[in-house]
């Protein structure tokens, strides 16, 4: 029964999803959006890559790393020599991205994490800038004046990306693996007397984590012309941090709401960068210091709905509240 | 020749980091969380002194006296205010306000006075070339390494000679057991900020002197840097901070020295993540096993 109600409530997200596609596919095939909301419209969803894949290190597992640009500029030049140097589709070129994210994720991920808290924020930090440095240096990409790159990014590909991103990962948080990951963001030296392979399960959301940024940066290469060392600086690694705890460390659909309304506001702040950082910064602090957990803290958005059944005598809630 | 010439460049440019290092590992040591906007603490000193020598045409020492008054009061303030809300709080909650009050500080300086950037008066300090057996030492970076041995003196002074310097070491050690001896956590805890926060405003203003150019975001770097210097030395002992910090500014100037100067900043996250990897506990410390 509650299977069954499960696969109905997952069938008709995905029906809503693809309707939603629909609507603005025809919005934007009929020319009724302009370049300015679509622009919008596709940073919005590569935020929303960005946001959910490191949800799974910080929000699930637990593991602090500040170091996702580096992993978004590895897929975005790796996919941009792809299509620019070598000639291939864009399809391989955003498979290409996200492996070498991934294979970026795997040989940082064995030695950092074994370290904790503080100190693996600071080695994730060095990592991305290393990958920042490396770029900046080597004349092949471009050096610090970048790369050309050309606009292959369409609606079809960012939709499919991004859906494919929250599935994966929020069945990934729902399985066997996820709750694993779980039990190591509450307590790693438990999980590990429970025998649960703590470094296994922590390279693993690291990779996935890492191979779904490299989508993004896929993606985020095809759309901007140009792709230089200068955009992938830690400040984008806080962007996408800020969307995380913004939203509520532990909740996806926190993740996911927060990185659409800080586009937004980021969107129109655009002219006064500095404003915005202040927000971001105040933003950052208040809700430190009133709501350590973020807006939603570790609840999904579905299980306001699913409270209140459990509350008329209905199914469990699953065993989400619990504390970071 | 050149390899004496580049040790002494990097002994001056690491006695900054040092400086630096020290708060970082004071406050670590003390309330154990990354202090993110040290370097921005560092670079509010460096605007400070500027400001006084050029607005109130004050010397070297006074300004450095100046800049380190005012970043020891917006030390406390940031502990007051940011910090001590959070400290029962999870260490993410603890380095993500950290992380904020750092941008804060650096996008609320370009917002008062904008993002250009300002250049240092280079009368200030005699800069004489001394010629000691083929190798140039410009009599400003003596200044410098004078300055901060000094500084580094008066630390060592406070924090082993002194009433609030034992209260210190006894926070750090167990801050509970302290409390019951009657120990004033909380101002034992400011002023520890005060003393770390007044020696980076005090590398600050070093910094301009053997830089010249200073810009609001100029902390980050030195900051990040100054952080793997106390890592290096192994993150809350002193002296630690001390030799990290010169190690660190020995090794950049070496890379630079064999011509690899657009790797200088690499270098040192990958000396970071080695140490991180290899010794996670520093050069100077001991491995302390986590128990349940």
């Amino acid at each position: 029964m509650t299977i069954r109600k499960r696969i109905n409530g997952f069938w008709l997200s995905i029906a809503l999803a693809l309707a939603f596609f629909a609507v603005v596919q025809l919005l934007i095939s009929r020319e009724m959006l302009n370049s300015f909301y679509i622009n919008t419209l596709f940073f919005m969803a590569i935020n929303v890559m960005l946001a959910v894949s490191l949800h799974l290190i910080i929000g699930i597992t637990g593991q602090f790393s500040i170091g996702h640009a580096g992993f978004l500029a590895v897929g975005a030049y790796a996919s941009a020599i792809m299509t620019m140097k070598l000639q291939l589709p864009f399809s391989l070129a955003l498979l290409v991205g996200g492996i070498a994210a991934a294979v970026a994720g795997l040989l940082i991920g064995i030695p950092t994490l074994r370290l904790k808290g503080d100190y693996l924020a600071i080695a994730t930090l060095g990592f991305g800038e290393i990958v920042r440095i490396i770029l900046l240096n080597v004349d092949y990409v471009g050096g610090a004046s970048g790369m050309t790159v050309t606009h292959l990014t369409t609606w079809p590909w960012v939709f499919a990306c991004l859906l494919i991103t929250i599935i994966v990962i929020a069945n990934f948080t729902n399985s066997t693996h996820g709750r694993a990951c779980i039990s190591i963001r509450e307590d790693e030296i438990a999980a590990d007397s429970m025998g649960i392979n703590t470094t296994y399960y922590k390279v693993v959301a690291f990779v996935i984590g890492s191979f779904f940024a490299g989508i993004a940066g896929g993606l985020y290469a095809h759309h901007f012309y140009i792709i230089q060392p200068t955009n992938f600086g830690f400040l984008k690694s806080f962007d996408i941090l800020i969307f995380v705890v913004l939203g509520g460390l532990g909740s996806m659909s926190g993740a996911v709401i927060a990185a659409i309304l800080l586009t937004i506001v980021s969107t129109f702040l655009q002219e006064y960068p500095e404003t915005r950082m202040i927000i971001y910064s105040l933003v950052l602090i208040l809700v430190m210091l009133y709501r350590p957990k973020g807006l939603l803290g570790t609840r999904e958005l579905t299980s306001f709905f699913k409270q209140r059944r459990a509350a008329e005598g209905g199914i469990e809630d699953g065993n989400k509240h619990t504390v970071a | 020749m050149e390899l004496v010439q580049q040790l002494v460049n990097g002994i001056s440019l690491g006695s900054i980091y040092a400086l630096i290092a020290l708060g970082y590992t004071m406050v670590y040591g003390i309330v154990r969380l990354i202090n993110f906007a040290h370097g921005d603490v560092f670079m509010i000193g460096a605007f400070v002194g500027f400001y006084a020598i050029t607005g109130l045409h004050v010397g070297f020492f006074p300004a450095l006296l100046m800049a380190m008054v005012v970043c020891a009061v917006l030390g406390v303030c940031i502990e007051r205010i940011a910090y001590k809300p959070l400290r029962n709080a999870t260490k993410i909650a603890a380095l993500i306000t950290a992380i904020g009050v750092s941008l804060f500080i650096e996008y609320g300086t370009i917002y008062i006075r904008g993002a250009q950037p300002e250049a240092y008066p280079s009368t200030l300090l005699p800069d004489k070339k001394i010629e000691v057996f083929g190798v140039t030492i410009s009599s400003q970076s003596l200044w410098i390494l004078a300055t901060s041995i000094v500084l580094m003196i008066l630390l060592q002074l406070i924090v082993h000679k002194t009433k609030i310097g034992k209260a210190m070491r006894a926070v750090s050690y167990d801050a509970e057991a302290a409390r019951l001896m009657g120990i004033n956590v909380d101002n034992t805890i400011s002023a520890t900020f005060a003393i770390g926060s007044a020696l980076a405003g005090a590398a600050g203003v070093i910094f301009g002197i053997y830089y010249v150019k200073i810009e609001p975001l100029m902390g980050i770097i030195p900051g990040l840097k100054a952080f793997v210097a106390a890592v290096l030395g192994g993150i809350g002992i002193i002296p630690g901070a001390m030799v990290g910090g010169l190690v660190l500014g020995v090794i950049e100037s070496l890379v630079s020295g064999l011509g690899y100067s657009l790797w200088r900043d690499g270098v040192a996250f990958i000396v970071l993540i080695l140490i991180l990897i290899f010794r996670p506990s520093g050069l100077f410390g001991k491995n302390v096993r986590e128990k349940v």
